[in-house]
């Protein structure tokens, strides 16, 4: 009787689960539900976490963690890689926080880093079982025996990547050949517990436009049931957003495609999975067309199945915004007319459109260089801004194919009274892709291929990992016209520079295009063109790139824009090593000999009508309006040109009138409703510079008792640069009178802000998915602080100072900053000292009277702020300190009584290399 | 396998009984404590029971006979603290080595002594690997949740030095107790299989922790399940719990670790729960009778006694056990993972 008790409590135990822990036990049964990663601790999942970590706010960002938790995250995935953060730090910092607190930590960690001394650092503070995510065979079995064996002797579970030495699984076949062979190893060799084996087996987007991606959902979910049914004890996961990658943008699509996609993944063996909550349709609540359309694209189950979802895809997201077929464009210019069709991916009128180009034209193949790229690079603009998603820019080169077919006739038509040389082949030319040696991202690489591809060039792709001396073979067996070359990390970079030399040592001369995420022009001019004497161009992005290979190979200019590019380059990378180059300064006596002298008399001063602090409580936002510079916000939405001129811009002029419309609808609700508060502190105080660069003033007498003293000083920094004979070596205290000159002056400082309620506004928007108004608050806010600055300056100029009374300016003058005085900032090139913020805090108590506050790195908030000072003379100017020596800094840190170490670390930007000195 | 799993498949075995306990006996006074050769240490030395292997090593050798002599089939050698991170507060860390070699030999010595005088009942020597002072997942600082003050390759290393002595010095088992930090308990099994693999040991390994509370959560907060998933990585010999609670409270966590694992299960309980002096006032008798609920449950392979248990409990206990059937268990050993 008792043993048989005993027999089956045994047999229960003895069965193989993923068991893992965090304070409390969780394991993973066949009868166990779907388990839920949580993935915005991941700074490549959420932004927001990302943001808090970058800014060292990790007690905000273990709100995110409890949060997933309390949501029912079963597991979290902790993920810290960053280019600009220290990983390990980052990772060992936060997990330690997040296992002092027991409601978070009762769930099991997922430690997740492409890189091994991340996970290790990871793995070695965390008490309970965990999951690494991922190891792989990418580096080889070495690598990977080694690094499972670890694994288990740290006491975690793995997710195994499908991925070798060849690169990722992207089929049926080479999931299982890996999964297989992966699991033989680890139970074989490693003697790893099956059961703690996760394999993850490759998600991948599907709906691209591309015809080999059109089973990647139907492989995964097909793999899964094999894995399941071959490799037993092991689990399969996978991260279930990227299956709707091509419809970033479009949430109604995307958690109908996840929630289908689970719904059979799930079915077939999946049971762990990072999923983001807020991004699932319920399956049965998905309408039946568009149930019905995703499965079709999921299950690959009809040729036309990204097609048809495309369209519908676009019903479902343009409701809000184009209620009906809006025709009007129709009797826009002709370039407007073929951008739109190429921007919106309507064929229906291209032809026609692109006869009419070409009746206009000298020849038919000026239409393609001049109205359809032109179209093709506000699409590389949209695409490149994320407002525009991928199958959109497949539909955009579609456009771009047709026009091409109808214009093709008369190109050969033309072609045949040319001299047999100059013609062509059959397609535009040749290019070779390749994500270089020890790199695996090709999702960029891959786009660019695509819509070469739609442009008619034949793509020669090498895939990822490719050694550089296949990269060279293949150029010479294909006799390939350009050369691709893409990388995501690093060390891409010096792959790339070697590259360009072993094709020059080979005597190549075909164009070399850069691309990739760590790339920059910057790189590509001081390292990679410097190694190669033909053409090396940057290129970030696919539309761009149909512009850039067109030109390259285009026979009559290609000479002269190589040249070009190889100037461009050049002059760029001078301008880029200039800032390294060797420069003189002065010693700081010298420099301060050379200040910049003013001729003091009392007839150039004046002395304020109302000195001493004032503050507005709440200044109306509608005389603000007029004030505003609405060209640096046109920037921020990276459309470049002169407001107003880029309403009426050939190229952006729509986005950018849209953008201006959308613009003043949220402005006039933000005046109307008074959802921003405008609030200003200023005060204007005798004063006189001594010690040649410090402006010491008098505080008022009611404050000094707060302050703590009765006199304060700004420390000014002063040019060192060595100048030409006659220039003067700048500092901001020599627009002061000096003490010695018996002359009274005086100096203002000031800060205002239309920061109040930008968060909660923002927010609001955040919630409602609309990150548009929500850019868009901030952006206008930060307008608005500008505009208030502006404002206040002129009310200072002419009523509280008072020397301006007669004034009378527009806004142009009052941009192009024509008028008598200056608002310096700290932080900006004439004081690039942030610390003189304090100052002005002190003296003008901004945090106590408005409530901006600075941050630990002397950032304001709320953001949209302005500070500065205020001088008045009417020599004063604008200018830059520029580098300065370590003997200043020294001289200043004890003017200003710190150390020495503490200001180079504020003025590190600044100060000059060693070499320099 | 070795000749401690056979045997504990046909009986329960008996570990020994509390250390601490047994020297308090002697009223060892600061100038015992340091004996001839450390006369002139700097730093008070009182307190030190692991240093009493090199300056009172016939007190130890004693009190392993006495336990030896009471029933117990494996003593734990004097070297709960047997660390550079615990031995930091003398300043000894430089005597780490000597201590846990010398501890294991003594304990080694006696029990040859008792296994030549009845082969029938072989007699086995633990190493007895202590949590440390410092915790690597907890912050000692309540303002500072995320400070530690040490680290995971800190304490492996540490570990690292204390097992291979014990292991030069001839013991049998290695025993992780008093685990109230799990990561703690990593890092010293991760130094254990560093040094086993090196040595090409087989030496089987006990882990047993401590359930701090009525809340049924080690120090650092997890279950006793928690727990038992978090150190099965390894292969183990036992797993069980030790210290804090008297027998019978930890029998629900015995329960739950009976239920989960295929390791043979380990208890050494304290003499019930301390008076208001802070001593242990349970009678080998009382004790006795609490464990015989795990004997009718048939929930351990191995019991012994913590903090205030003596000769005469686990006489008691011994007599006790071998009254009863182990439980079956299974252990699991790398070599024999299938699929």
């Amino acid at each position: 009787m008792e043993n048989g008790i005993q027999t089956s409590i045994k047999t229960a135990k003895a069965t193989r689960y993923l068991k893992l822990s965090g304070l409390e036990p969780l394991v993973v049964t066949p009868e166990s539900n779907f388990v839920n990663v949580g993935e915005r601790t991941n700074v490549a999942g959420s932004r927001k976490f990302l943001r808090l970590i970058k800014e060292d706010k990790f007690e905000e960002a273990l709100e995110i963690a409890r949060e997933q938790v309390e949501g029912g995250a079963q597991i979290i995935d902790i993920n810290m890689d960053d280019g600009l953060i220290d990983g390990k730090e980052a990772m060992v910092r936060f997990l330690n926080l997040v296992v002092a607190e027991p409601d978070i930590a009762r769930v099991p960690i997922m430690i997740d880093s492409s890189k091994w001394e991340i996970i290790e650092a990871g793995l070695q503070v965390v008490q309970g079982k965990c999951v690494v995510n991922s190891i792989s065979l990418k580096e080889g079995e070495e690598e990977f025996l080694r690094q499972a064996k670890l694994i288990r002797r740290y006491g975690a579970a793995v997710i195994v990547m499908a991925f070798d030495e060849v690169g990722q699984a992207d089929n049926y076949d080479r999931r299982i050949e890996i999964a297989k062979r992966s699991y033989d190893l680890l139970t074989g060799k490693a003697m790893f517990p099956p059961e703690d084996i996760i394999f993850d087996l490759n998600v991948f987007p599907v709906a691209t436009g591309m015809e080999e991606h059109k089973r990647n959902a139907l492989d995964f979910i097909e793999a899964t049931a094999w894995v399941r049914k071959n490799l037993p004890y092991c689990s399969v996961s996978g991260g279930v957003s990227n299956v709707s990658f091509s419809f970033r943008g479009n949430n109604p699509v995307r958690e109908a495609m996840h929630s289908v996609f689970l719904y059979h993944a799930i079915q077939a063996g999946m049971n762990i999975g990072i999923v983001n909550p807020t991004m699932l349709e319920v399956y049965d609540d998905i309408p039946k067309d568009l149930l019905e359309r995703v499965e079709d694209v999921i299950l690959n189950r009809r040729d036309d199945a990204t097609e048809r979802l495309l369209d519908f895809a676009e019903t479902v997201v343009g409701k809000a915004r184009e209620n009906k077929a809006d025709l009007s464009w129709r009797e826009e210019p002709l370039q407007s007319r073929i951008t739109r069709a190429l921007v919106k991916g309507i064929d229906q009128y291209i032809e026609a459109d692109v006869e009419e180009a070409r009746q206009d034209a000298d020849r038919p193949i000026e239409v393609i260089e001049g109205h359809l790229m032109t179209g093709m690079n506000v699409v590389g603009d949209l695409f490149g801004s994320g407002k525009m998603f991928l199958p959109q820019v497949v539909k955009s080169a579609r456009v771009m194919k047709k026009a091409v077919a109808y214009l093709l006739p008369y190109i050969e038509e033309e072609k045949k009274s040319l001299p047999e040389a100059e013609q062509g082949k059959g397609n535009n030319g040749k290019i070779l892709m390749a994500t270089v040696k020890g790199d695996v991202h090709d999702i960029g690489k891959n786009i660019v291929s695509v819509v070469l591809a739609c442009n008619n060039y034949e793509i020669v792709d090498l895939g990822v990992m490719v050694p550089p001396e296949k990269i060279i073979r293949k150029a010479k067996e294909e006799a390939v016209d350009v050369i691709g070359l893409s990388g995501l990390i690093t060390p891409s970079l010096d792959e790339m520079v070697f590259l360009a030399k072993e094709m020059e040592r080979q005597g190549f001369t075909v164009p070399l295009l850069i691309g990739g995420a760590t790339t920059s022009k910057a790189h590509t001019a001081v390292k990679i063109d410097p190694q190669y004497s033909s053409a090396v161009v940057h290129v970030n992005d696919a539309s761009r790139a149909v512009t850039v290979v067109g030109d390259l190979l285009q026979k009559e200019h290609s000479a002269s824009y190589k040249s070009e590019l190889k100037l461009d380059y050049e002059s760029f990378r001078e301008k880029f090593l200039k800032r390294g180059k060797r420069k003189e300064y002065l010693d700081i006596r010298d420099a301060r000999e050379n200040r910049f002298r003013i001729d003091w008399n009392k007839n150039s001063l004046f002395s304020p009508k109302l000195p001493g602090i004032h503050v507005l409580e709440e200044q109306e936002l509608e005389p603000l309006l007029e004030y505003i510079d609405w060209t640096p916000f046109f920037r921020s939405w990276d459309l470049h040109g002169k407001y107003p001129q880029i309403l009426e811009d050939e190229v952006v002029g729509p986005q950018a009138r849209e953008l201006f419309e959308d613009a003043q609808h949220i402005m006039k609700k933000i005046v109307k409703e008074k959802l921003l508060k405008a609030r200003a502190v200023w005060g204007i105080f005798p004063a006189n510079t001594i010690h040649d660069d410090d402006i010491e003033l008098e505080v008022p007498e009611h404050i000094r008792k707060v302050v703590g003293s009765n006199t304060l000083t700004f420390h000014t920094l002063r040019q060192q640069l060595k100048k030409r004979a006659g220039v003067p070596n700048f500092a901001l205290a020599d627009f002061i009178a000096p003490k010695s000159s018996g002359i009274q002056d005086h100096i203002g400082c000031f800060c205002v802000s239309t920061g109040f309620g930008t968060q909660e506004l923002a927010e609001k928007f955040e919630k409602e998915l609309d990150d548009y108004n929500a850019i868009m608050v901030k952006a206008l806010a930060d307008r608005l602080a500008e505009a208030f600055a502006e404002y206040l300056h002129k009310e200072v100029r002419k009523k509280y100072w008072g020397y301006s009374a007669a004034e009378q300016l527009d806004n142009n003058a009052l941009i192009a900053e024509e008028y008598r005085g200056i608002r310096p900032a700290p932080g900006y090139p004439a004081c690039p000292d942030h610390l003189e913020k304090k100052t002005i805090w002190k003296l003008l108590q901004v945090e106590e009277r408005i409530g901006v506050r600075l941050t630990e790195s002397l950032a304001m908030w709320p953001a949209a702020s302005v500070s500065g000072y205020y001088f008045a003379h009417p020599e004063s100017r604008y200018f830059g300190v520029g580098k300065i020596t370590e003997q200043q800094v020294a001289d200043y840190a004890g003017r200003k009584g710190m150390e020495l170490e503490e200001a180079k670390k504020w003025l590190a930007p600044n100060l000059a290399e060693e070499t320099d000195q | 396998m070795s000749r401690i799993e056979d045997i504990l498949k046909k009986r329960i075995l008996v570990l020994d009984g509390a250390m601490g306990t047994m020297l308090q006996r002697y009223k060892f006074q600061e100038k015992d404590f340091r004996g001839e050769r450390f006369k002139d240490w700097p730093s008070d030395l009182q307190g030190n029971n692991d240093l009493l292997s090199l300056t009172q090593p016939k007190a130890i050798a004693d009190i392993h006979r006495k336990y030896f002599e009471a029933g117990a089939d494996i003593v734990e050698t004097n070297t709960f603290s047997g660390t550079s991170i615990a031995m930091a507060d003398y300043g000894m860390e430089s005597l780490v080595r000597e201590l846990n070699y010398e501890s294991a030999r003594i304990a080694r010595e006696v029990a040859d002594e008792f296994t030549e005088k009845n082969p029938d009942k072989p007699r086995f020597v633990a190493g007895s690997i202590g949590p440390t002072n410092k915790t690597a997942s907890m912050s000692p600082d309540v303002n500072d949740p995320g400070f530690r003050a040490v680290s995971f390759d800190e304490l492996k290393i540490a570990y690292r030095e204390q097992v291979e002595a014990l292991l030069d010095g001839g013991v049998d088992l290695l025993l992780v107790e008093t685990v109230f930090d799990t990561l703690n308990a990593k890092a010293a099994l991760f130094a254990i299989e560093e040094v086993k693999e090196e040595k090409g040991s087989d030496a089987p390994i006990m882990i047993s922790g401590t359930i701090t509370d009525a809340s049924g959560r080690t120090l650092s907060g997890q279950t006793a399940e928690a727990f038992l998933i978090s150190v099965s990585h390894i292969p183990i010999l036992s797993i069980g719990f030790n210290c804090a609670l008297g027998a019978s409270q930890l029998v629900p966590h015995l329960e739950v670790l009976s239920a989960k694992t295929d390791a043979a299960i380990s208890a050494h309980p304290n003499a019930g729960l301390p008076n208001a002096f802070g001593e242990y006032d349970q009678s080998a008798r009382q004790m006795a009778d609490q464990i015989a609920e795990y004997l009718e449950k048939n929930l351990v392979n191995i019991v012994g006694g913590c903090c205030g248990t003596t000769p005469e409990h686990i006489r008691a206990i011994a007599e006790l056990t071998a009254q009863y059937e182990p439980r079956p268990f299974s252990p699991v050993s790398a070599k024999v993972i299938q699929q």
